[in-house]
């Protein structure tokens, strides 16, 4: 039996399951009311329906998940207990080659063997596979009749299935926000495992305070060996998202949020903030295209037309002014937030005092919501030294050390880019240098979070 | 309709109201309103919830030209000027009339500061020294001084509700107005605070025409020696405050008076 027929089944045996549970709890209910009493059935029919199927439909649904993951080691050995397999080499890496390719013609996913040997085992696999599959969907059947059956058993007048039902939609959502908890740690984890593999061969002083990067010199047949500082791209991602970046994102973000909040007509909020907004909306990739065919040429030939030396068509600030324009609607969303949340009777006692708007805005709305303000740029920081495409695009590959923004520099993510993409191998220090570096930058960006959101809540607190 | 009741025959008005109507979009909240406040006495706006009282208060240094659809119609002076002529400077106007709210509203800034920010902005104190000598008269006038005299660098929101209300009309005499409103400045306090403002009240009276709304008939008896009594957008009857509480010619007053309604 094939997966989505099996599923097809189990949602019909759920579905029988509370047609018949809603009709039995129904007919309790009359018969109850029948008696006179009100409260005798203690759930709605409804009730006794989700939970006579859902005890149909999950112990089923978990059991073949289990399932899944404990056939292939079953059929495996099946296979290899067949006489056919006796002939196999002992090597580890042709056995499996051999198992694989057996496995892809049984499944259909391959018409022919290269191996005559795979040819010998594609039967048994066939017949394994059709074996526990054929077993893995009567258990499963059977589990779900023995689990509806139980519950229905229970469908009685004084059967509390609301509750019931009501702790399984609480036990739902709890393992819906564990799963992105869960991931976050395993992220994390990895993270810790490949960076320490990394320490362990390359020095993490020189990795942390080293001025030379070049982790592909050995690999590309020249220098003799690969050096890891990566003091240039520390450098490259903070010239690029927090101060080029900023120097564009702070003032036209806190300007435009000013402009939303104090000037501006309601008619005309209520389109630009949305339009403005949608600027958070356009994919990165888009602003890197803008950046490194527009503005990147541009910024160029008018490097070259004031005599900059050293001007490239990758350059820190072509990337940088993008990823400013990119971060406006973060930093005047959340500048919009906080002046919004300074309570309107400060802003009259201002003006009730002879301040002009601009007074009040500056003296008063600024200084008192600036831990806000404070907070969305952090955010806004994080955000931007975190930012790939716009840098892989526009920034460059050159790990220059260098003030000059018509450079080239190049960022942590544009060399983890780098050095991820393409055939690797995974236990050169090329390639874990990756996580080490992907390891510094969800250090940085989560104590920015962790900081903007203190200093955020900080100052909430002192308005409510 | 428009009862401009005005039997005290005011000679020098320090502010005056002709007629004066509020529209917020297509509601009317003020139906013509006529009405002197003089520099000697404390004038009490009184009224039900809604009435008006604290719209037409907003109207005299224009406050309600924060209020997009607000829209004002008739004549308000001061000193005989149009202050709502093209030529007049709102900003200049609300120095010369200042307001104290409802609920204190110190600026997240240190007692110092909240004192300072008027004389800064209009230039009246440059020197430290001057700003110095501006902040304690204005803080002994709101009879803050003896009480926060050793730790003026603290910030204004961590005083009490009625010393962050004392706090505020220092702010506001700090620049010198001629006339004071108050909007109930007593509705968020405790009845000794209120005490405490009341008194102030009647020091400040003389020196500066002050106007206060009131939802509290005691206060406006206590406070006021004239007192007006708004009812749905109308002024129903203005006179002496004695008189008023005493001998209302209007039956509405009667009725509000002796807590009939409201």
């Amino acid at each position: 039996m094939t997966g989505p027929a099996l599923f097809l089944l189990l949602a019909g045996l759920g579905a029988i399951a509370w047609v018949s549970a809603r009709a039995r709890a129904l007919r309790l209910q009359i018969v109850a009311r029948a008696t006179g009493r009100r409260d005798a059935v203690h759930s709605l029919p409804g009730y006794h329906g989700w939970y006579v199927a859902l005890w149909t439909i999950a112990p089923a649904i978990l059991f073949l998940a289990v399932w899944a993951n404990i056939v292939p080691g079953l059929v495996t050995q099946a296979v290899l207990a067949d006489p056919a397999a006796q002939s196999l080499p002992m090597d580890d890496f042709y056995r499996s080659a051999i198992l694989g390719e057996a496995r892809s013609i049984a499944t259909g996913a391959q018409a022919g063997a290269f191996n005559p040997l795979a040819q010998g085992l594609v039967e048994p696999y066939r017949a394994a596979i059709n074996k526990y599959g054929v077993a893995g969907a009567v258990l499963a059947i059977v589990l779900a009749f023995a689990g509806g059956a139980y519950a229905f058993t229970r469908v009685r007048p004084d059967f509390r299935a609301r509750t019931r039902v009501e702790r399984l939609v609480m036990a739902t959502l709890l393992i819906a926000s564990l799963l992105a908890i869960v991931t976050t740690v395993g992220i994390v984890a990895s993270l810790l495992w490949e960076s320490f593999r990394f320490f362990s061969m390359v020095n993490p002083l020189d990795f942390l305070f080293g001025t030379k990067w070049s982790p592909q010199s050995a690999a590309m047949g020249y220098g003799n060996e690969d050096a890891f500082g990566a003091v240039p791209l520390f450098w490259g991602t903070i010239f690029i998202g927090a101060i080029i970046a900023m120097v564009v994102a702070i003032p036209l973000g806190l300007m435009s949020a000013i402009y939303l909040t104090q000037y501006a007509q309601p008619v005309v909020r209520k389109w630009m903030k949305p339009t403005l907004e949608m600027l958070a909306g356009v994919p990165t990739v888009v602003y890197g295209y803008f950046a490194a065919l527009t503005i990147a040429p541009a910024l160029r030939d008018f490097a070259v037309m004031i005599g900059i030396h050293g001007a490239s068509s990758e350059s820190a600030l072509a990337a940088g002014l993008v990823m400013g324009v990119m971060i406006i609607p973060f930093v005047s969303s959340m500048a919009d937030d906080s002046i919004a949340a300074v309570p309107q009777s400060m802003r009259d006692g201002s003006l009730a005092m002879g301040a002009t708007t601009s007074e009040t805005i500056r003296k008063v709305l600024i200084p008192a919501a600036l831990p806000g303000v404070v907070g969305g740029v952090l955010l806004a920081v994080s955000r931007a030294i975190g930012e790939t495409m716009i840098v892989v695009m526009a920034a460059g590959l050159a790990a220059n050390l260098t003030l000059n923004p018509f450079a080239s520099v190049t960022t942590v993510t544009t060399q983890i880019v780098q050095l991820l993409t393409g055939d690797q191998e995974f236990d050169s220090a090329k390639t874990l240098a990756a996580f080490a570096l992907g390891l510094v930058l969800f250090v940085v960006t989560l104590l920015l979070n962790i900081v903007a959101l203190r200093v955020v809540k900080k100052y909430r607190e002192a308005y409510e | 309709m428009t009862e401009a009741i005005n039997p005290l025959a005011i000679a020098n008005p320090k502010m005056s109201a002709r007629d004066v109507k509020v529209f917020y979009g297509a509601k009317q909240a003020i139906k013509g309103v006529s009405i002197d406040v003089d520099m000697d006495h404390v004038t009490a706006f009184i009224g039900p919830s809604g009435c008006g009282k604290s719209t037409f208060l907003r109207t005299l240094n224009r406050m309600n030209d924060t209020v997009a659809s607000a829209r004002v119609e008739g004549m308000i002076t001061l000193d005989g000027e149009d202050i709502y002529s093209p030529s007049m400077d709102v900003v200049q106007l609300r120095a010369r009339v200042g307001m104290v709210f409802q609920k204190p509203n110190p600026f997240p800034k240190s007692i110092y500061e909240n004192i300072a920010y008027g004389p800064r902005i209009h230039g009246l104190a440059h020197a430290k020294a001057d700003l110095d000598v501006v902040v304690e008269k204005s803080l002994r006038r709101a009879g803050l001084w003896e009480e926060v005299k050793d730790r003026l660098h603290d910030s204004g929101t961590a005083l009490s509700g009625g010393q962050q209300q004392r706090l505020c009309i220092g702010r506001a005499i700090a620049v010198e107005p001629e006339v004071i409103l108050m909007d109930e400045p007593c509705s968020a306090l405790d009845p000794i605070a209120t005490a405490k403002i009341e008194e102030l009240i009647h020091e400040l009276r003389g020196r500066y025409a002050i106007v206060i709304v009131t939802h509290n008939m005691q206060q406006a008896a206590r406070v006021s020696q004239r007192t007006a009594f708004f009812h749905l957008g109308d002024l129903v009857e203005y006179g002496v405050t004695s008189d008023i509480f005493t001998n209302p010619t209007q039956e509405r007053t009667k009725d509000y008076i002796t807590g009939r309604y409201g």
